[in-house]
């Protein structure tokens, strides 16, 4: 059977995506890619992958923007850093597959088709905004009633033992400066990269 | 020794074993823990794929706080050590992180001079205090007490820098001199789909499945941890991997310093045994 191919012309190309990746701190080493596909082959989560890391590499550098985008491999990403320390061309490669789920999560029109996938980081996003702290049974009960409801039946006998065992307290704890460290959030919001620092 | 000691809060809740062994060992082994005052959370992988300079921030912060002091931290989460350690590095090498991070900093009246540095408690034990203080602490013998040291990811990558980043050995290296047996482990430094456990369940299970079933083959008796993320996914998720997987596994996880301070000569209770959901009472029971 013949595979089907997709020609895509050069000018349906976001040629300024590789520039947004690259604002990453030490993003520009993304040039040196030599496709040698050490990050596929020692990825635990690339057999889940519709386009494998080396792929992803590939698609950034050729501006295939909305694909990447996209696509559930920066999802994927279980932040193991394996490929990161075997890359020959020492990319950092699990901090570009961050880059590439932050600006994902940025593009509202973007993150339907896995939207389960994106409803942890919020969450805990919002309990240490408002607490300066996580809390883990929030964080748990939340992201359960949110992300997959059906679940809970499943998930809740593992909280319950570790709630009997006294290892999910009720109460989370507030910091005292809570104040200041949200006007430091704050401030990065001002200085908003989407690829980059922020 | 004088140290900061950042506890991170999964040692507040689902890792309090941890916190509670760290501490009770901390002063045999000549390390003077000082708890930071009003640390906030380090960001964890969560708020790095939303916001990386929001991430960066909550690190700084806290780094902030323990310059004041200006004792090295001790963070003995190994995501907390990755989130502090990155922090650090990266406001050293990337002039625009220092920028961002130096005007959020300003905002609170708090400065950062990048003189201190994030160390994790394996590295501490096994670099500062050394193995022969290990060694001289010994009051149970543990001899023919089969162990699997099993690092996880953030412990040792990326940036790590105290042990090898494919081939770690530090955790061994107590387990040796604790007088217990070392398994053969490759597992030892494979994902355990901690940080995709939220949004990809199917996929840790399987992870951690795996690495189970490596220590099963080794018939260990126990495995150890610095990670309060592998920690969870291995123990608390194991009988929703045993029910997945038709398996029959029944490894208790320990964070090492129960183990060091079950070694040390302290209870099982002391060492908060009895909160582990696999509980470890039938493979120590010949050397209480």
């Amino acid at each position: 059977m013949e595979e089907e191919k997709e020609i895509r012309l050069e000018y349906t190309l976001a040629r300024d995506f590789i520039d947004e990746v690259y604002s990453i701190p030490g993003g520009e080493q993304i040039k040196k890619c030599i496709q040698c596909g050490t990050c596929s082959g020692s990825c635990p989560t690339a057999y889940l992958m519709d386009y494998s890391p080396r792929q992803v590499f590939a698609m950034v550098r050729a501006g295939m923007r909305k694909e990447v985008l996209e696509s559930e491999a920066i999802l994927y990403c279980c932040s193991c850093y394996m490929c990161q320390v075997r890359c020959p061309q020492n990319i950092k490669i699990t901090d570009v597959f961050y880059a590439l789920k932050r600006i994902a999560w940025n593009e509202t029109d973007l993150k339907a088709p896995q939207a389960r996938l994106y409803k942890m980081s919020p969450i805990f996003f919002d309990i240490v905004r408002k607490k300066g702290r996580n809390h883990e049974i929030e964080l748990m009960t939340r992201f359960s009633l949110t992300a997959a409801p059906l679940e809970i039946f499943k998930q809740a006998p593992i909280g319950i033992k570790l709630f009997f065992k006294g290892r999910l307290p009720l109460g989370g704890k507030k910091i005292k400066d809570l104040k200041e460290l949200q006007k430091m959030l704050d401030v990065c919001e001002e200085h908003e990269v989407l690829g980059g620092v922020v | 020794m004088k140290y900061t000691y950042y506890p991170g809060c999964s040692l507040e809740a689902t890792s309090f074993p941890y916190d509670l062994s760290t501490r009770a060992i901390a002063p045999l082994l000549d390390i003077d823990l000082e708890e930071l005052e009003d640390w906030n959370c380090c960001g964890a992988t969560a708020y790095m794929s939303v916001s990386q300079g929001r991430s960066f921030v909550l690190s700084a912060r806290n780094l902030a706080l323990a310059e004041k002091k200006g004792w090295d931290i001790i963070a003995p989460c190994s995501a907390c050590y990755l989130g502090l350690n990155k922090t650090n590095i990266y406001m050293e090498e990337h002039a625009e992180v220092k920028d961002l991070v130096t005007k959020a900093l300003t905002v609170a009246g708090l400065e950062y001079n990048g003189t201190i540095k994030v160390r994790h408690l394996l590295d501490v034990v096994v670099n500062d205090v050394g193995l022969d203080t290990v060694r001289a602490n010994l009051k149970r013998d543990l001899g023919g007490l089969k162990v699997a040291s099993y690092y996880g990811c953030q412990t040792i990558r990326p940036e790590g820098g105290f042990d090898s980043v494919e081939d770690p050995h530090t955790l061994d290296d107590i387990v040796v001199a604790l007088g217990a047996t070392s398994v053969y482990f490759p597992m030892k430094d494979r994902c355990c789909g901690g940080s995709i456990a939220g949004s990809v369940r199917e996929q840790a299970l399987r992870m951690s499945k795996n690495i189970l079933l490596a220590a099963q083959r080794e018939e260990t008796d126990i495995i150890i941890t610095p990670c309060p993320m592998c920690h969870i996914n291995l123990e608390a998720y194991q009988a929703q991997i045993n029910k997945r997987y038709d398996a029959d596994f029944n490894i208790p996880i320990l964070f090492f310093p129960q183990l060091m301070g079950f070694a040390f000569g302290r209870s099982e209770k002391d060492m908060a045994m009895n909160s582990l959901i696999v509980s470890p009472e039938k493979q120590l029971s010949s050397f209480v």
